[in-house]
This record gives structure tokens, C-alpha cells and sequence, in this order.
């Protein structure tokens, strides 16, 4: 089998083109996977510093550097950047450099779509980030846009939210269409699907919920633009509609969501564990449908966000029991990487240590969910710090954690050169000490009964929220020495090694460092033992 | 220019930046069109017709460049397989879309109309509006001085008056169409091309008869009945269900009739219509999202 790709005419086949119309126009894997990635980067840093201003305002009490709306408008907007232009893309952008060559394919299996997908996000962020310069200020009812703080009390600028949100969905499904249609598809022969590695795995499960969700999303802002410019009713209650189901809706997406930001997680951090622990992962099957699980119990949790807003109790206890359930499968994967450490020979380079943070840390996140899905005790956890612990700590020493550890475990790979592994150390132990110091204390405070999204507070949260603000300042410098790290290897790194890692496993070390512009332009045969691309 | 089995991926291609600016021109459009509405003077629909016809424009580029290059024998039963998942996985998200109205109509009906009318234990639900009586279709809204409920509703009038309700006309419009692309596929697959044209003909012109009367069920329902999108709960899922249905018939008409002229010209062999079966597809799920919605929106 050859690859047109790799075809006679010669005009046809070189390395990328040069110059800025190489990323505008590419139509290459490596090359859109890169684009994500740095999109992403570039997205924590602002996001980033967001959280910042929202934490200076809250170093001490009273008001101190913003106005409130402004405050608003910081949450609402970390938390929207955080989740659609900071975690969901990174995740896209390893599914991009990473399920071809993982699965032996030439490419993905829709390369323009693949690059439409990725030029509709800097367009829909643009819209977003212009709207602070826009009459009424950005959108300031939170990233979960409840109505009616969003429709009935919100500024002009969220009709302009609305549309970024349809096309930044819009970008997830064809780029979910896409991941599938590729795992699906475009396998090596012998790569049977349960041959695949667990990162091809969580992905092909994390594109069913988005394109399972993401239209479920476009339907919630649709019926927000409805009421807002057109005089329905579905969140008005004087018209017979109801503002709670406007949060029914987007936690039937939101849920789901949740997970999308972490499944892909728990596939880089299965290859990570093995890699360092130089065995295969305890527990293969089982990792598969653990994940499943997850995916489907996710779609019949979905109230548990809500659990004060006056729902029946047949509800709250169907909600309750359903979400305790999923604590089971993620034990699974818990236990599974456990038990692959387990008299393994471990080392510890900078991805490990992530990984390892990641099972440490990302548990702490769970327990603290179990709690919050208690429905008697959620209704005094709820919309306290004690919840912005909880989604913090599955998110940032979750999810971010993971990225940033894959970076660290392919980044030789990517760019033919290793990173410096005593700054990326330094880069970890900052990290993960400023990481703890930042969202540790918040389940005190939460506890204590202090509320969310005020910019303000009382004098007994003093002292925490000091603590929690010096963690802060600290992470984010922190992630300045990642971007360090990451541009020193690209510019005056060691030249890696094809294998990288000594004990890594996978089609996609069988090939050179950095790899060709196009790879496995002829599928490897497994089942002959032939891996080279 | 390829053997079979090799995989087609195109060196680069200017059409996807394209289409994001034109997204990017659309949601600027769309948003300043919108927040401008009620205004005076206000030129922000140009940039919104200009979008429109940026993603037409790239669309009807895009669309050709694949039909060449299938043409031209590029693509492998590989390529081809990725459409087929491609498609099948849009339809999916198209279904998850509906999903939406469906369970905002569902949730309404089950459960916020009722304790609005003070269904429940511990009922607190009926202090706000303590005359409102639910039932379904809500005629009188709860608060119906500032959201006045519809004079007359569109359920089923009862099986001897069936021919005076256009969604009788409207259903058997869109089965009938099912039907009839059904066999236009397999005249096709049989190279029989005059039937295939003929009954490709009939489709879309059913399909066009029940934009039409969808059309004409509009101007009934704002003329003589009251009932529009401001008419309370009822008014709102009424519209935006019937409404996004009937403007996924607009598109899968327009695609139909796209292939229908395709058709007409010559494309489309025994073997390779990929495009026509997609549309294909696409014209059963309208036709089913239709069947549902005329259960829950019009008979029960």
C-alpha cells in the first residue's frame, strides 16, 4: 500500500511549506497538532492571568483592585478560556499529533476539516477576548451562563458569546468527527481495538461524548438567543417556561463535558506509568471499560450540580446514587495504575513525577466529589470555595497535569530534542508545591462557608485566602518556567533518541526524532512485527 | 493517478482558513445584526449577508474540489469509508441537537408546568401566580398580562377533520418523500437513470410542498390564531421544534436539489454516489425527527 502522499510527482511530496501559509493552509496532523498546542499555551497564559487579577483582588479583604462587574467578568472568563480554550484544545492538539502515529496512519482521516477545526478557535476566542472593549464589558454570569443572569440581566456583548459558543462547538464536533473517523478507520492492519493504545482509546470515547454534548450546548445558548432577542419563554416562568431548565440543559451537556476534560488524561498518564514503571499497564481491559463506564454513567449524573434548586427527592437520590457509582470505575483506574508501579522499576523523570502528582492529586479531586455528591451535604458545600477546591483539583493538577506531563514525555519526540531535565524538576516541585498551597486551603474556607464568585469577603477567610493568593502568584510564574523549558529544548536541546525512553511502548517510537513530515505513509503490519514507518 | 489503496491526503489547502474567516464575518454579523435589531439605521447586516456568502462561496469551492478530485480517482474504498463515519457521526450530533428541544419540551411538560400549577408535596410552587391552571397546550401563561397565551393551538382537531390540519399534508408530504428517495437510490444502484431522475424530481418537489405548507401553518398561527413565539411556553417550543425541523428540511432540500441537477448532468455512477446517498440519509433523519415531533407537538 503507498500513500499518494508519498506519490512519484515531485511537486507533491516535500516537508512543510514555508512561511505563515504552512499554518494557514496545512493539512498536516503534526502540523495542526502543534497549532493546538501552542493555541492552548498561549490561552493558559492569558487565562492565567485572569485568575490572577481574581486572585489580587481577593489577597485581602474589602475591594480592593477591580470594580465587582469587573471581577465578574475575570471568573466568567477564566473559567470559559480555562475550559474551551486551555484544556479541551491541548487534548485536541496531542489527539492530533498523537492518534496517527499511535494507530499507524498517514494522517487524519479528514485533513482539511481537521485544519478548519482548529483556524475556527483563535476566531471564536478573538470575538470573546474583544468583547471586554465592547459597550456593557465581556460576559459576567460565570462559565455556566445560568439563566437569567444570562439572558434576562445580561450585558449586550452576550449575543456576540452566544455565536463564539456555536462555532467554538462547532470546531468539537468536526474535530471529534474527525478523532473517530480516524480511530475507526484509519488502523494499521493487526491493530485490533483492543490492541489500541489507552490514549487511542480515551480519545475515541472523549469524541463520542463531544459530539454527543456539543449540540446539546448549541441548543442551551440557541434558547438563551431566543429569550433574550425574541420574546420566548423557555427560562421564563411568567410564560409557563422555568430558569431551572436552562441548568438542566447545559449540565446535560456540562457533565459529560467534565469528563471530556479528563479521559484524554487518564490515557497519557496510562502510557506515562508504564513507560517508567517498565511494565505494561495493570489492567488493560479493565482500563478500557473503565472508561466507558465513566462515559456513559456520565449522562444520568448531570444533577448533582443542582442539587439546592428545589428538586423532587426521588431526583436528588437517583442523582446521588448514580454519581457515588462512577467513584467505582475510576477506582478501577486508580488501583490499575497503583498496581502498575507496583514492583516496577521506576524512575522518576519530570513526566512521571507529573503522573505520579496526577493519581495523587486528581484522588484528592475525587474524594472531595464523592463528598459533594452526597445530596444532604452538598446543600452545605454548595457554591462555596469547598466546590472550587473540588473542580480545581481535578482540573489543574488533573487535567493540566497531564498535559503538561505529556508535553514533557513526547516533547523529544515532537522536536528531536530533550528537555532540560533539572529545570523541568524545578518546574514539577514548583508546581506541584504552589498548586497545593493555591487549592488546599480553599476546602477550608469553603467548609468554613465562604461563597464563590464574590470578590469579597469576611475577615475570618483572611488568612487562608492570603495563603491561597501567594500559591497562585507562585503557580503562575511557574508555568513562565514551562514555557522556558519547552522553548530551551526546542532551540538548544540534546538530540533525542528514536526510543526516547527506554521502557516506552508504542508504533509511535518506532520512529525517528523528530519524526517525517509524514509518517507511516504505508501502514506498519503488526501482525508481521513490522513497525517501522 | 493512485492505486486503490493508497490514503489521499491533500498537501494543503486554502478553503479551511477561508471558511473560519467566514465563520469569524458570522458570528461579527450575527451578533452586531441582532444586538441591532430595533434600530434605526444600522448597516450590520452587510457583514452578516457577507459571511453568508463567504461559507456559501467556500462551500460550493469545497464541495467541487472533492467531486473532482473523487473524479479523478484519488480516493481509495479507505477515503471513502471516512465519509460514510464522517456523515453518520454528523447525523448523530444533528439527532443530539434535537435532543435538546425535545427534552426542554419534555421537562416543561412533565415537570415546571405542572408545579407551576401547584402539582407537588410541600407545594410552594403555586404562591407567584396562584389562578394559573396547568394544562396542555398552556393557553393562559401563568403571568398573561406580559406573556399573553395563543387564542388557538395546533393539535390535532380529531381523526374527521384530518384533511383541514396541515400536519396531516405536511407528514404524508415527508413519508412519501422517504419513500420516494428510496427508490430513486435504487434505480440508481440499478443504472435505470430516467427513474432515478424522476422520482429524484418528486422528492424534492414534496420536500418543497412541506416548506410551503410550514410556511402557510406560520402565517396561519400568527394571523388568526395568536399564537407566536412571545405566546408563552406553548408558543416558544411550538416554534423553535417545528421550526429548526423545518429549517433542516430547507437544508436537506437544498442538498437534494443540488443532487438532483448533479444528477441531471451526468454524476453519480451504480457504485460511487456517496453524495447522493449522504443526502439520502439526511432526508430519512428530518423525516424521522418529523414523526417524533408531530407526536409530542401536535397529538399527545
Amino acid at each position: 500500500m503507498s500513500a499518494v502522499i508519498e506519490g512519484h510527482q515531485d511537486d507533491h511530496h516535500h516537508g512543510p511549506a514555508k512561511g505563515i501559509t504552512r499554518w494557514l493552509y496545512t493539512t498536516n496532523h503534526k502540523d495542526i497538532g502543534s497549532l493546538y498546542l501552542w493555541f492552548s499555551f498561549i490561552m493558559l497564559f492569558i487565562g492565567g492571568a485572569m485568575a490572577m487579577v481574581i486572585r489580587a483582588e481577593l489577597f485581602e479583604p474589602g475591594s480592593q483592585i477591580v470594580s465587582p462587574e469587573f471581577y465578574n467578568q475575570m471568573v466568567t472568563n477564566h473559567g470559559l478560556i480555562m475550559v474551551f480554550g486551555v484544556i479541551m484544545p491541548a487534548f485536541v492538539g496531542l489527539a492530533n499529533w498523537l492518534i496517527p502515529m499511535q494507530i499507524g496512519a498517514p494522517d487524519m482521516a479528514l485533513p482539511r476539516l481537521n485544519n478548519l477545526s482548529f483556524w475556527i478557535l483563535p476566531a471564536a476566542f478573538g470575538v470573546l477576548l474583544a468583547t471586554f472593549f465592547m459597550e456593557g464589558g465581556a460576559p459576567n454570569f460565570g462559565w455556566t451562563f445560568y439563566a437569567p443572569l444570562s439572558t434576562e440581566y445580561a450585558p449586550p456583548t452576550v449575543t456576540y458569546f452566544i455565536f463564539a459558543v456555536h462555532i467554538m462547538g462547532a470546531s468539537s464536533i468536526m474535530g471529534s468527527i474527525n478523532v473517530i473517523t480516524t480511530i475507526l478507520n484509519m488502523r494499521a492492519p493487526g491493530m485490533t481495538l483492543m490492541k489500541m493504545p489507552l490514549f487511542v482509546w480515551s480519545w475515541l470515547i472523549t469524541a463520542y461524548l463531544l459530539i454527543a454534548v456539543m449540540p446539546v450546548l448549541a441548543g442551551a445558548v440557541t434558547m438563551m438567543l431566543m429569550d433574550i432577542h425574541f420574546g420566548t419563554s423557555f427560562f421564563k416562568a411568567g410564560g409557563g417556561g422555568d430558569p431551572v431548565l436552562f441548568q438542566h440543559i447545559f449540565w446535560f451537556f456540562g457533565h459529560p463535558e467534565v469528563y471530556i476534560m479528563i479521559l484524554p488524561a487518564f490515557g497519557i498518564v496510562s502510557h506515562i506509568i508504564e513507560t517508567f514503571s517498565r511494565k505494561p499497564i495493570f489492567g488493560y481491559d479493565s482500563m478500557v471499560y473503565a472508561i466507558a463506564s465513566i462515559a456513559l454513567l456520565s449522562f444520568v449524573v448531570w444533577a448533582h450540580h443542582m442539587f439546592t434548586v428545589g428538586m423532587p427527592i426521588a431526583g436528588e437520590l437517583f442523582f446521588m446514587y448514580s454519581t457515588m457509582l462512577i467513584a467505582i470505575p475510576t477506582g478501577v483506574k486508580v488501583f490499575n495504575w497503583l498496581s502498575t508501579m507496583f514492583k516496577g522499576s521506576l524512575t522518576f523523570e519530570t513526566p512521571m513525577l507529573f503522573a505520579i502528582a496526577f493519581v495523587a492529586l486528581f484522588t484528592i479531586g475525587g474524594l472531595s466529589g464523592l463528598m459533594l455528591a452526597i445530596a444532604p451535604a452538598d446543600f452545605q458545600y454548595h457554591d462555596t470555595y469547598f466546590v472550587v477546591a473540588h473542580f480545581h483539583y481535578v482540573l489543574v493538577p488533573g487535567a493540566l497535569f497531564s498535559i503538561i506531563a505529556a508535553v514533557y514525555y513526547w516533547l523529544p519526540k515532537w522536536t528531536g530534542y530533550m528537555y532540560d531535565e533539572f529545570m523541568g524538576k524545578t518546574h514539577f516541585w514548583l508546581s506541584f508545591v504552589s498548586v497545593n498551597l493555591t487549592f488546599f486551603p480553599m476546602h477550608f474556607v469553603g467548609l468554613a462557608g465562604m461563597p464563590r464568585r464574590i470578590p469579597d469577603y469576611a475577615m475570618q477567610f483572611a488568612d487562608y485566602n492570603m495563603i491561597v493568593s501567594v500559591g497562585a502568584f507562585l503557580f503562575g510564574l511557574s508555568q513562565l518556567l514551562f514555557l522556558y523549558v519547552v522553548l530551551k529544548a526546542i532551540f538548544y536541546g540534546k538530540k533525542a533518541t528514536g526510543q526516547v525512553w527506554e521502557g516506552a511502548q508504542g508504533l509511535e517510537w518506532t520512529l525517528d526524532s523528530p519524526p517525517a513530515y509524514h509518517t507511516f505513509e504505508t501502514p506498519p503490519n503488526l501482525e508481521a512485527g513490522e513497525a517501522k514507518g | 493517478m493512485s492505486s486503490d489503496s493508497s490514503y489521499y491526503v491533500p498537501e494543503s489547502s486554502k478553503l479551511p482558513i477561508f471558511m473560519a474567516f467566514g465563520l469569524l464575518l458570522f458570528v461579527l454579523g450575527a451578533g452586531s445584526t441582532i444586538n441591532d435589531l430595533g434600530k434605526e439605521s444600522s448597516n450590520s447586516y452587510i457583514l452578516l449577508m457577507t459571511s453568508f456568502a463567504v461559507i456559501w462561496g467556500v462551500m460550493f469551492v469545497w464541495f467541487s474540489s472533492v467531486i473532482n478530485e473523487n473524479n479523478k480517482g484519488m480516493y481509495s474504498d479507505q477515503l471513502n469509508q471516512s465519509f460514510v463515519w464522517g456523515m453518520a457521526w454528523f447525523i448523530f450530533s444533528e439527532v443530539m441537537f434535537f435532543f435538546a428541544f425535545f427534552l426542554a419540551l419534555g421537562y416543561v411538560r412533565m415537570f415546571s408546568v405542572p408545579w407551576l400549577g401547584g402539582e407537588g408535596e410541600k407545594a410552594i410552587t403555586n404562591i407567584l401566580w396562584p389562578a394559573f391552571e396547568a394544562t396542555w397546550p398552556v393557553m393562559v401563561t401563568p403571568d398573561n398580562e406580559n406573556f399573553p397565551g395563543a387564542e388557538h393551538n395546533m393539535n390535532i382537531p380529531g381523526i374527521t377533520k384530518l384533511h383541514t390540519w396541515l400536519p396531516f399534508w405536511n407528514t404524508l408530504c415527508l413519508v412519501t418523500s422517504s419513500g420516494t428517495i428510496a427508490l430513486a437510490e435504487a434505480a440508481l444502484k440499478k443504472g435505470k437513470r430516467a427513474a432515478f431522475k424522476s422520482w429524484m424530481v418528486v422528492t424534492i418537489s414534496l420536500g418543497f410542498i412541506f416548506v410551503f405548507l410550514q410556511g402557510l401553518e406560520y402565517y396561519e398561527a400568527y394571523a388568526h390564531m395568536g399564537l407566536t413565539l412571545g405566546a408563552g411556553i406553548y408558543g416558544t417550543t411550538f416554534f423553535l421544534l417545528t421550526g429548526f425541523h423545518g429549517f433542516h428540511v430547507c437544508l436537506g432540500a437544498i442538498i437534494l436539489t443540488i443532487m438532483t441537477i448533479r444528477g441531471f448532468g451526468g454524476a453519480f455512477s451504480e457504485h460511487d454516489h456517496f453524495g447522493l446517498a449522504a443526502g439520502s440519509w439526511y432526508w430519512h433523519f428530518v423525516d424521522v425527527v418529523w414523526i417524533l415531533l408531530v407526536l409530542v407537538v401536535y397529538v399527545f
